[in-house]
């Protein structure tokens, strides 16, 4: 279980406010969606989740243990994992490589295979690929997601895992959570706008101007977003 | 066949020329300046040439998935030394050639090796030409190689250098003239550390119709080293160039690139990219959310980088 515990964090160029007392629970087996306007700070979460940055005030805990003072390396190997919302490419480096490295040593065709195939891509094909420039953003984001899936995390992190991909890729995406769900292995939280990955989840949590608006189950919180959403609509466009 | 190698010279043959025992096909091995062993075959003749400044390589036309390794290695220190060697490669003629020069100088006084070698390529050739530098021991080591290489028709000449570790300073020529339909593939890769110092000029005439020319270079410099890159590419007539020059610069070292590139025909397409920076943070920080050290992500950046 992962828990924020009152978590404040500041920018570090102005100051602002960015994250402000923020408490909130990501469960063992469960999926908890986190969506909010943009700018709101759902990634700042995901980052200070992950070590990336760290919290002004607050604590973050898993499994009871504190690790606010952790460094990222030390988080990663505690079994806490973080899609990027912008992956970074690399020259040179394959996929092959960059998945036995999630995994924490060799993997062998088959393993990688059988991870890629769950995000929608012909595995051989990619093995032994560089991840750099030749990949399309969406294949790039594919691979990221494989790489967090290939490994057994206790909290697993995706930051709109839904962006840039296609709408076939996002099919298999979503059934890659769904399994992933089923086997209540970890606790899972995803990012997302998309109202399908929200439709998965078990619990969903509203971010909104660095704090928690809401948090419920989804079937509480589901019809509550999308009044909000049509509400928003109609203020932006009038229609 | 004679031979005077030790098995620590067996060792530098291994890095320089990945040959860990003597090959099966020809070779000539140099060490301190003399012959140390050498074999030919049926098709790849090589000869001293009378005085004593090198050796010529005669490969027939026709000549079909042969090797031959041409490695010079020097273990006494203050050894200076100028070879120069010629390959004539016959029509047709598809072989390897694994070059390189190690120096192991554990002594106080610096060791140069300067190597000129010529290559006169014949018609629908396919050579493959790789060569790697490596010094260790205290002493410095140098290395001024000099390649000239003049490509006939419908030829593709791939060339691969790398110099990874120990080589105190290094100047590198590299000259090439293009017939018609012919290819020049270079890869080259070089790692500088400490104080060191390597400038690598490229200048490649695309004389002939539908030749073309690739340059791949990739560098990293750490510590306070130095690197000048000066690829030069001259369209002379319907032609294609792609220089493209990377570096990672790290610590306190510095980078130079300096692309030249002029084209003499309305059909001549010539590119040059270039780019120097530290490693991408974003890089760094996506293989420690995967588990690994600052410095472990560094090591894979730069290995994949240089791969």
């Amino acid at each position: 279980m992962l828990r924020f515990d009152s978590v404040c964090y500041n920018a570090p160029d102005d100051g602002a406010d960015i994250i402000k007392g923020l408490s909130l629970d990501v469960n063992d087996g469960e999926i908890l969606v986190v969506t909010g306007p943009n700018g709101g700070g759902k990634s700042t979460l995901a980052r200070l989740a992950m070590g990336i940055i760290r919290p002004a005030s607050g604590r973050i805990l898993l499994d009871g243990e504190d690790i606010t003072e952790k460094g990222i390396t030390e988080r990663a190997r505690l079994g806490v994992g973080y899609a990027f919302q912008s992956p970074p490419r690399f020259k040179g480096l394959t996929v092959k490589r960059l998945l036995s490295i999630a995994a924490g040593g060799e993997v062998d065709d088959a393993e990688c295979c059988r991870y890629l195939s769950r995000v929608g891509l012909c595995a051989a094909d990619y093995l032994n690929r560089s991840l750099d420039a030749t990949l399309s953003g969406g294949e790039l984001k594919r691979i990221e997601v494989a790489s967090l899936l290939i490994r057994g995390l206790r909290v697993a992190i995706y930051d709109e895992p839904e962006a840039g991909i296609d709408i076939w890729s996002f099919n298999m995406l979503v059934n890659a959570f769904a399994t992933l769900g089923r086997e209540k292995s970890g606790a899972l939280m995803i990012i997302s706008h998309q109202e399908r990955v929200m439709q998965m989840a078990d619990r969903i949590a509203v971010i909104a101007d660095g704090t928690l608006a809401d948090v419920g189950e989804t079937k509480k919180m589901l019809p509550l977003l999308t009044d909000i959403f049509r509400k928003d609509c109609i203020k932006a466009n009038g229609c | 066949m004679e031979n005077n190698l030790l098995s620590g010279d067996m060792r530098l043959l291994d890095i320089v020329a990945s040959m860990p025992t003597l090959p099966g096909g020809a070779y000539n091995v140099r060490k301190n300046g003399q012959k140390a062993a050498r074999a030919v075959t049926e098709n790849i003749d090589i000869e001293s040439k009378a005085d004593g400044s090198g050796i010529d390589i005669i490969i027939k036309p026709g000549t079909k998935s042969e090797s031959v390794y041409i490695p010079v290695i020097l273990t006494e220190s203050g050894l200076e030394e100028s070879v120069v060697n010629d390959f004539v490669i016959g029509d047709g003629a598809e072989v390897e050639i694994i070059a390189g020069c190690g120096i192991c100088n554990s002594g106080s006084c610096g060791s140069s090796h300067s190597g000129i070698h010529t290559f006169k390529v014949g018609r629908g050739c396919r050579v493959k030409y790789v060569e790697k530098h490596y010094g260790e021991g205290s002493g410095d080591a140098v290395m001024n190689p000099s390649t000239v290489i003049m490509l006939g028709e419908g030829s593709v000449f791939d060339m691969e250098t790398s110099q990874i570790r120990g080589i105190t300073s290094t100047k590198r020529s590299t000259v090439a003239y293009l017939s018609a339909s012919s290819r020049f593939n270079i890869s080259e890769r070089l790692v500088t550390h400490a104080s060191q110092e390597a400038k690598s000029d490229v200048e490649v005439f695309l004389n002939g119709r539908d030749s073309s020319l690739q340059i791949v270079s990739r560098s990293v410099a750490r510590d306070s080293s130095a690197q000048v890159f000066h690829p030069k590419a001259i369209g002379n007539a319907a032609c294609s160039a792609h220089i493209q020059c990377d570096a990672i610069i790290m610590d306190k070292a510095s980078v130079g690139s300096i692309p030249e590139i002029k084209a003499n025909s309305a059909e001549a397409s010539i590119i040059h990219e270039a780019a120097i920076g530290r490693i991408n943070g974003e890089q760094l920080l996506k293989l420690q959310t995967l588990g690994l050290s600052a410095e472990e992500a560094e090591a894979v950046i730069i290995e994949g980088f240089l791969s």
